[in-house]
């Protein structure tokens, strides 16, 4: 190899200043021992020292192959403007690996072990002081963990970009590299040939700016000067035998062993380091804060804002970075008590236990927990969601019916006994063939009985169920599964099929049992029928406890990328417990629910739930009739449906018979969730159920139940002056606060009770999401500020004597600092309490005179005769952007265009608010789980094309 | 105060000079034609006749300068002499009699290179990208206004977005005449959304210029009703006022703009009575979006448009009402 000494960058490359810039000679070790090279290195040190400002510990930047120290040039710049605008200051280092950027050339090979060392090397020489945090990227992820196994007493935090540190023995490596490594290609695609080096530079999300580019290239012009990149591509340890395998495997065990604050930003379109790496190092490290960045690939530093994720990061724990000693509680230590902190509605389950006692059957399940030989001694309030079930499992009584079109085989009827026998076989078979609590279990099973067995068998033995819905599309469900990385993955054959072509990870089971050549297509390991074998001699392990991980739920995408949301034991048994209390659910009620998530709850609340002939993929195939079918089969007096299943009901109610309306008239409770509903709509479906009281729940996939409001409650809301959705007045212990919009559209305000303040919903429920997962940005975005509101709640209950307000006080007044959920969602609270939901915060038109809410003047427009369904979306820049209205028409348009103009001026006469344009559609883009949510981000982009000139075509 | 302003028998500065003699100034005017405004002194010459010029300023606190050739086709030479040196000839004259306050009545086309203009604010004047005579001429025009802006004479520019009412020929004229006869296509379907601005409040607007050019001056501002529309709308809404029946064909907005260029061209070398039916500039204006940030000049001027789009039509309507009563 040929040898070259270090130099300066040149000066003019985009975004990376000269000052950073620095060589030092280094005394080599290992097998540079005696010698002397020069490292080329950029650091912010003497920036800071000539701002004169204290610096709290230094950065170590790591890169990778075939990068240089300009990948972290944005850290670099953004960490020095911070400490010039005052905050505090953190000193950025980003060195070039010897034979790599502009260090020197040193015709030595350097495998791992040298590399670290040569690390070591370099920070001695710098004489690096005070705490360090490692950061790295790619292989230089590797590095910079192996200099923090290797540096404890100065390391206080690590940081990693899409890396890894283990490789499973028998698992290929990543396709591109295998073929980077192949023999005979290895010298010509990194060494001879720029190809390793353009092919990094193409992983782009969008394509890099030439000059960016050239940059990147800048070191590697020539075959001369990119020894270095093959060297790296050579030394990744493929297998065990490998010369740079015993480092690897060194590292990776330190790595398991480290008790530190960790970050790990994460680019999942990436075809090297994907998700398998992510998910290996969180098992490595639990208690990292994990960010997925939806869209950003293997270059995440171009693709992400990573730097500034990083310097929110170090602000947040600027304490324990700076003084590892400073906290109670080590991060492993934490994370592991952050379980145990999440108990905070003890006092109250209690109270609320002893209600339902004096007027229930052992239905209500919060009654009996110092019952259940299932609980845990120190875990006294939490019942498990399998409690009734195990309360039932000698009753040969109907616990589950399912009437839905799958299948020829008529109506299937589950008994309890049959329940829970099946439960107890699953739990032991999953045991049996190795998923352990806290393992995730992908479920791609259609609603029905078993996907009801399955779930409450992954339940009991603590597997974390995934369910993510095929609403989202393929595209967004395999984002979903490979995001979450399952462990198993449970399915019928579409959904297996799907796992197997688009690579979605997980030991495949398959839920009907499949002949073998199909197994053997599919990647099928097991059958459901072949766990109840394997299990048939395994004990169940202890169960979980109400702090361990029950589930993660994917949103419906209707906002962006689907995210998931991971629930623990004890908030879904508090959905299950608020949903007893709020609609007093009895063992005898029963539930008629074409809704997934409710039809899963039957069991836990101990009453009878039928699923109706419908496909329970579309919601519309539901009709009238089928409704009074699954009444009459299971005496059911409850009924979920979701808007969508509603309006076909509505609309083929002509073809109930005497008989099927009389079933109807048993209903004594009826619910429309998942999206809200109009008050016409819920006025039609009451008409049919003439006993049943209609509500209409406000929640989401992280909080199912927030307010509710009836039928009664929302005429009465009708003629009320104020604008949006009445949704009612929170349930039970749920606490809602309104975080106002300031003129620039932002929810900055105080979260607060005051009524008639426009801004974002921020909620608190002892059955409140837990986290989201992998999205440690998105988490934190959802709980900042609103710490403020349970003072402020202390505040209001100190000052008010109202029935609502008493209840805020036991809460905060019980020491058990509520948990708060910025819901994106905008709206305020009236005099009385309840709240108006006004639309999205992203859907939020911040005008000339400050933000405006769509939804009030959505439902003006839906006044006028001619229009089915409104949309009122911004054109322009943010801060003068114009309110547009975009219509569907009865009768339908057959293009998209401009409104006649008398369609247009009744639609401006309908509303207060000024229209700068009205556009007729053939129909409102929508989501598909709902087929209601209107996407008006989608809308407003196409508005804006339509009204810059551009040719009318359909949103 | 004495105002002095130029071009005030055009439908824009014959509301201007009202404008100001109802806020109690002393107006006078300078045009070739009489301004038929009552309660000015007319003074009769042209622009670029600096005695003339002088004449009407002197004694003047300040200047409102609209005098200029506004048309969609027309020898280039003509539009330079008018709006270029008319100006520069204004411009002399008011520094020399002393004048105060000078308001530069430009146009938003100086800094519209034909792109979609959305939510803009007023960019700086640039004949190099101007499209047309017209706009070009009138950006070298803004331009050297604003360079003379001095403390001894406060320059502003204000340059008012498609001024309609009852009475002007320019557009509302052009527009009736074309769909009576079925010559007003819609581009695109008519969606582009544009400013406009009714006479009143461009009125009202510049002599707010006038009146705070002491804080608000050295720069360009644009003014509007602050109320954009599709085109579409906007034209079938002066149609509808009118009495005639809205354009009811679409081209494709290329077309437009290519056969609109090619018609010029026509046009250019066979001058009539009549305009070209289409012009590249007009597809243009008709095509893409130019709507303005009306936040700064509201500001600046402490100034609020007072007649709605709907009111303006309202007015329009009665207005052709009249006619229609008359004829």
């Amino acid at each position: 190899m040929v040898t070259a000494p270090a130099a300066t960058p040149p000066l003019d490359l985009p975004g990376l200043d000269p000052r950073f810039s620095h060589i030092i000679a280094v005394p080599g070790s290992g097998a540079d021992a005696g010698l002397t090279h020069d490292w080329h290195y950029l650091d912010t040190g003497a920036e800071l020292a000539r701002l004169g400002v204290p610096v709290i510990g230094t950065i170590l930047a790591v890169h990778g192959n075939p990068t240089w120290s300009y990948y972290w040039r944005d850290l670099l710049n953004q960490s020095l403007a911070a400490a010039e605008a005052g905050a505090p200051a953190w000193r950025i280092i980003a060195v070039d690996q010897l034979d790599m950027g502009f260090s020197e050339r040193t015709g030595i090979h350097r495998p791992l072990a040298q590399r670290v060392s040569d690390l070591s090397a370099f920070t001695d020489t710098l004489d690096l002081t005070g705490p360090v945090i490692s950061l790295g990227h790619d292989w230089g992820g590797v590095l910079s963990l192996g200099w923090a196994v290797d540096h404890p007493a100065q390391l206080t935090g690590v940081m990693l970009l899409n890396t890894a540190v283990h490789h499973e023995a028998g698992k290929p490596i990543p396709a591109p590299l295998r073929l980077a490594r192949a023999r005979g290609m290895l010298a010509s695609s990194t060494v001879r040939t720029p190809a390793f080096l353009e092919t990094t530079l193409a992983l782009t999300t969008d394509p890099l700016d030439a000059a960016v580019k050239d940059a990147y290239r800048a070191p590697y012009r020539t075959a001369d000067r990119r020894g270095g990149i093959g060297g790296f591509v050579a030394d990744i340890p493929a297998d065990a035998s490998h010369e740079s395998f015993p480092e690897l495997e060194r590292i990776a065990a330190g790595v398991a062993a480290l008790d530190l604050p960790t970050l790990m930003l994460w680019g999942p379109r990436d075809p090297i380091f994907s998700d398998y790496y992510l998910d290996d190092l969180i098992e490595r490290l639990p208690h990292a804060n994990v960010h997925r960045f939806e869209g950003a690939g293997h270059m995440l530093a171009e693709d992400a804002p990573y730097a500034a994720s990083v310097l929110t990061w170090l602000g947040d724990n600027s304490a324990s970075l700076s003084d590892p000693g400073s906290s109670a509680l080590s991060p492993r230590e934490a994370f592991a008590a952050a379980a145990g902190s999440v108990v905070s509605d003890s006092e109250e389950a209690g109270i609320h236990a002893a209600d339902s006692a004096a007027t229930d059957t052992d239905a209500s399940a919060s009654a009996s927990a110092s019952e259940s030989n299932d609980s845990v001694a120190d875990d006294a309030s939490f019942v498990p969601l399998w409690h009734n079930l195990d309360a039932r499992r000698d009753h040969t009584a109907t616990a589950v019916i399912d009437m839905s079109t799958r299948g020829s085989r008529g109506p299937q009827q589950v008994s309890w006994k049959q329940l829970a026998d099946r439960v107890s076989q699953l739990a032991a078979g999953l045991t049996s063939i190795g998923v352990r609590k806290g393992q995730r279990v992908s479920l791609l099973i259609p609603p029905g009985p078993t996907l009801t067995a399955v779930v409450y068998a992954c339940f009991r033995i603590g597997a974390v169920v995934v369910v993510a819905d095929a609403g989202l599309g393929v595209k967004g469900l395999t984002r979903a599964v490979r995001g979450s990385w399952p462990d198993f993955v449970i399915g019928e054959a579409p959904g297996l099929a799907a796992a197997r072509t688009l690579g979605w990870p997980g030991v495949r089971i398959s839920a009907a049992r499949l002949p073998k050549i199909s197994a053997v297509a599919l990647g099928v390991s097991y059958s459901l029928r072949d766990l109840i074998t394997l299990g048939a001699d395994t004990p169940l392990p202890a169960p979980p406890r109400g702090d361990d991980d029950a589930a993660i739920l994917f949103t419906s995408g209707s906002t962006g990328p689907a995210k998931g949301v991971v629930y623990r034991h004890r908030q879904l048994s508090a959905v299950r417990d608020v949903l007893a209390r709020h609609f007093e659910v009895t063992a005898d009620t029963g539930l008629v629910t074409g809704f997934a998530p409710f039809a899963l709850l039957g069991p836990a609340l101990g009453t009878r739930s039928v699923t109706p002939e419908m496909d329970v993929s579309s919601p519309r195939t539901l009709t009238a009739r089928a409704v009074a079918a699954a009444v009459e089969a299971s005496g059911a007096s409850m009924v979920f449906l979701s808007p969508a299943a509603i309006l076909n009901v509505v609309a083929t109610a002509g073809d109930l018979t005497a008989d099927d309306r009389s079933e109807l008239a048993r209903v004594h409770t009826f619910l429309s969730t998942g999206a809200p509903i109009s008050g016409d709509m819920l006025t039609s479906v009451g008409e049919l159920m003439p006993n049943a009281t209609p509500h209409s729940p406000y929640g989401m996939t992280e909080c199912l139940l927030v307010t509710d409001i009836t039928l009664e409650g929302i005429r009465a809301a009708a003629g009320d002056a104020n604008t949006g959705v009445c949704v009612g007045k929170p349930i039970g212990d749920n606490l809602v606060r309104i975080s106002a919009l300031d003129s620039d559209g932002a929810a900055t305000g105080t979260p607060s009770t005051e009524p008639g303040v426009l801004g974002e919903i921020i909620i608190s429920a002892p059955h409140l999401k837990d986290h989201y997962d992998r999205l440690w940005l998105t988490d934190r975005a959802a709980v900042h500020g609103t710490e403020i509101a349970t003072d402020a709640a202390a505040a209001d209950a100190a000052e008010n004597t109202d029935a609502t307000d008493a209840g805020d006080a036991t809460n905060v007044a019980a020491g058990s600092p509520a948990r708060w959920h910025r819901t994106g969602d905008v709206g305020h609270l009236d005099e009385l309490g309840r709240l108006w939901v006004e639309g999205r915060l992203p859907h939020v038109i911040v005008s000339a005179t400050g933000p405006i809410a769509p939804v009030g003047t959505e439902q003006d427009i839906e006044g006028v005769t001619a229009v089915r369904r409104a949309a009122v979306v911004g054109v322009g820049p943010h801060g003068v952007r114009q309110a547009v209205a975009v219509v569907e028409t009865i009768p339908t348009a057959k293009r998209p265009g401009l409104a006649s103009p008398e369609l247009t001026a009744a639609v401006r006469e309908s509303t207060s608010l000024p229209l700068v344009a009205v556009l007729v559609v053939p129909q409102l883009p929508t989501d598909i789980r709902h087929n209601s949510k209107i996407d008006r981000s989608r809308l407003s982009e196409w508005a804006e094309r339509l009204l810059a000139g551009g040719k009318p075509t359909a949103p | 105060m004495i105002v002095l302003v130029t071009g005030a028998s055009g439908f824009l500065g014959r509301a201007v000079a009202a404008e100001l003699v109802a806020a109690g100034h002393e107006v006078r005017t300078l045009q070739r034609r009489p301004s038929g405004v009552d309660g000015v002194t007319d003074f009769l010459g042209s622009i670029n006749d600096p005695e003339h010029v002088s004449r009407a300023v002197a004694g003047a606190e300040g200047v409102v300068h609209l005098a200029a050739k506004v048309s969609l086709a027309g020898d280039p030479g003509a539009f330079h002499t008018v709006n270029v040196e008319g100006t520069r000839t204004a411009l002399d004259a008011a520094e020399a009699a002393g004048v105060s306050r000078f308001v530069q009545v430009s146009s938003p086309s100086v800094a519209h290179a034909g792109t979609a203009l959305a939510g803009v604010g007023a960019e700086p004047a640039s004949p190099e990208n101007a499209r047309g005579d017209y706009a070009r001429t009138k950006a070298e025009a803004e331009l050297l206004a604003l360079a003379r802006d001095s403390d001894a004479m406060r320059v502003i520019a204000i340059r008012p977005h498609i001024v309609w009412g009852p009475g002007d020929t320019q557009l509302i004229g052009r527009v009736v005449d074309r769909a009576r006869s079925g010559r007003l296509p819609l581009l695109n379907g008519g969606t582009a959304l544009i400013d406009t601005t009714y006479v009143d409040n461009a009125a009202s607007g510049i002599a707010a210029a006038l009146h705070r050019a002491d804080t608000a001056h050295g720069k360009a501002y644009v003014l509007t009703n602050g109320e954009p529309r599709p085109v579409g709308d906007m034209l079938a809404a002066i149609c509808l006022a009118a009495g005639v029946r809205p354009p009811r064909w679409s081209i494709p907005a290329a077309l437009g703009r290519t056969a609109g260029s090619a018609i010029e061209k026509v046009w250019a070398v066979r001058p009539g009575a009549d305009e070209p039916p289409m012009t590249r500039f007009l597809a243009e204006q008709l095509s893409t979006a130019h709507w303005f940030d009306q936040r700064d000049i509201r500001e600046a001027l402490d100034w609020v448009p007072a007649v709605s789009i709907d009111e303006g039509l309202r007015r329009l309507a009665a207005h052709y009402s009249e006619i229609d009563a008359l004829g």
